[in-house]
């Protein structure tokens, strides 16, 4: 008697978890699809992305045969790394474009991490009216949109001449307060009376800041340096503004001014451009999902 | 007697005061090239842009009083821009937070594969915006994916980003990109709700829906508040999306303020810029004390 109705329950359960892996699953497959689908169309010729494509991207300069509707394919009718070929040997253009993107995202990334985990240092050690102050203050500026703070970006920047310079982009990035505060918010974890003692022991502030504060933070150093990346990696407003030299942007802007007679080109470059983006993933996602757990609230 | 003390105190206090002047030294140190940079480039420049935004011109200019803000507000072109983002914020932000807590939920259930999924849904959040535009823009092209298959249930198909229902793409794709991190927020706050305070409940017969409103959400509203935070920061952010997918000039009801900034400094007007500035600085100094004032409120009910 008594074993019937927790076996029914049982089945109950595993009924209740095929369901929701069955939504799971189906909302897998949506995240999935659009990077999916870039990847495989890089492998297609481009007679064969014309043809599925043909109608989206008004191609009506080389002939072929153009399908009515747009054909989504996952698998190429054959597999040709030809994309890949031109776009690495053959078009300086992407290359540059791609180089420029890199020159702008790893000086920002490495410089802001420096300074945001030092200034974190001191909101974490030395506080005081003055300081919350501060804090407060960073916590507006970081919460400005670009919408507004690149007005005074551009006015700086065009006081200082470096308008059209990779400086334009540099300067203002390296500075950014919202690294700032996440550092700030996991210091605030570390206990006291670990610092305490290491002061007994007779160590100076820069002993303290370098053994013990920065190793600790090292899971929100990953997390924060996913995010800037992201950020930088995916930058489209400040080149629009500070630059107005088109050979100077990044390939997130340039992505979207390809000929529309390059379009099997444009999936091969996507794919490229994906590629630091996944890598840095790979390694990083134990720290992003360890690393986040700390953020709470605004206030510290 | 007493003079000696007092003395002695002074001494003390001085010492006291010289590790103190050592401490802010330090302490101003290690924060000056943030503090020096952010003055720098966005503080003082700020100063300047009140100082236009009262002004008739850069240059010698006299004092206008509020007309470069009653020019703003009867811009037709800024309150289009204004309607637009404000209306996507307002949509997509609670969206970004009641979905991606959902799939916290639904990973936070016994499941298989969990980190396989939990991979698979933070993947957009990696993808660059640029490598996936082309396959949205075939998907919700008037030839596109999304059409013929809405006619295979009978419906006839739109241009999508060329009508009134554009906005709906721009919003699908920020919770395609932006779920996932939400998501591990959510996971990771969930993950701390300490599991003796639920089978308290659960043997006092608290039913799940109670559980969850009332022990775990009220758990984690610190957590629900950053992710509010964060995805409005992110939706000041879709610029990038409907600039790569329709460029300068979109379609009406895309045409967001970035848009707005970026078309006034083709033309370089200090006073519409500064202006614009300005008001939406004020603005967001309102929703950030609306934050606080909610963060404390939600912090008087639940202290952890």
């Amino acid at each position: 008697m008594k074993i019937k109705p927790s076996r029914l329950k049982h089945k109950k359960r595993h009924k209740k978890s095929v369901v929701l892996f069955v939504i799971a699953l189906a909302m897998a497959i949506f995240f999935m699809l659009p990077t999916v689908l870039t990847i495989a169309n890089s492998f297609m010729s481009p007679q064969e992305i014309k043809a599925n494509y043909g109608m989206v991207f008004n191609d009506n300069e080389s002939a072929g045969y153009i399908s009515e509707k747009v054909n989504l394919k996952f698998i190429p009718d054959m597999v040709t790394f030809k994309q890949y070929a031109t776009v690495l040997f053959n078009s300086p253009e992407y290359l540059l474009k791609f180089w420029n993107a890199v020159i702008y995202t790893v000086p920002v990334l490495i410089v802001q991490v420096i300074i945001a985990i030092l200034a974190a240092y001191s909101f974490t050690r030395f506080r005081g009216r003055v300081k919350e102050i501060l804090f407060f203050l960073y916590i507006i500026l970081m919460l400005l949109p670009y919408q507004v703070t690149l007005v005074p970006n551009y006015l700086v920047t065009d006081w200082l001449g470096l308008l059209d310079t990779k400086w334009a982009i540099w300067l203002p990035g390296m500075t950014s307060p919202f690294s700032v505060f996440l550092f700030t918010k996991f210091m605030r974890r570390i206990p006291g009376s670990l610092i305490e003692a290491a002061k007994i022991d007779g160590a100076g502030e820069w002993q303290i800041f370098s053994r013990i504060c920065v190793p600790l933070c090292k899971g929100a150093m990953v997390s924060v340096s996913i995010l800037i990346f992201i950020d930088y990696w995916n930058m489209v407003e400040q080149p629009l503004i500070l630059l107005k030299n088109e050979e100077l942007h990044p390939l997130s802007v340039f992505l979207s001014k390809i000929n529309s007679s390059e379009i099997s080109l444009a999936f091969a470059v996507a794919t490229v451009y994906m590629v630091p983006g996944i890598l840095i993933f790979l390694y990083g996602e134990e720290y992003l999902v360890e690393g986040i757990s700390y953020s709470g609230g605004l206030k510290g | 007697m007493s003079v000696k003390i007092l003395k002695k105190s002074k001494k003390r206090n001085k010492a006291r005061n010289k590790i103190h002047l050592k401490e802010h030294l330090v302490s101003g140190i290690y924060l000056a090239p943030s503090f020096i940079g952010v003055m720098v480039f966005m503080v003082v420049p700020f100063i300047v842009i009140i100082y236009y935004s009262l002004v008739d011109a850069p240059v010698d200019g006299k004092f206008a009083g509020l007309d470069n803000f009653k020019m703003l507000f009867s811009n037709d072109a800024f309150l289009q821009a204004a309607k637009n983002s404000l209306l996507f914020s307002a949509i997509a932000v609670p969206l970004a937070v009641v979905l991606s807590l959902l799939l916290a939920v639904l990973l936070d259930a016994n499941i298989p594969w969990q980190s396989q999924f939990r991979t698979f849904f933070l993947c957009p959040m990696m993808v660059p915006v640029a490598s996936v535009v082309l396959i949205w823009q075939v998907i919700f092209n008037a030839h596109g994916a999304m059409n013929s298959l809405l006619e295979v249930f009978g419906f006839k198909g739109i241009d999508w980003l060329k009508s009134d229902y554009s906005m709906v793409v721009v919003i699908s794709m920020f919770l395609w990109k932006n779920l996932g991190y939400n998501m591990i927020l959510f996971m990771a706050a969930l993950g701390s709700v300490p599991k003796d305070i639920i089978e308290v409940a659960q043997l006092e017969a608290a039913g799940k829906f109670t559980i969850f409103f009332r022990i775990k959400l009220r758990y984690i509203n610190s957590t629900v508040l950053f992710v509010i935070i964060l995805s409005l920061m992110n939706s000041f952010k879709v610029f990038r999306e409907v600039y790569l997918l329709s460029g300068a000039y979109p379609y009406e009801s895309l045409y967001m303020l970035q848009h707005f900034m970026n078309n006034t400094f083709e033309s370089l007007d200090y006073q519409k810029l500064s202006s614009a500035a300005v008001v939406m600085c004020v603005f967001m100094i309102i929703v950030i004390g609306i934050l606080f004032f909610i963060e404390s409120k939600a912090g008087e009910d639940f202290e952890d």
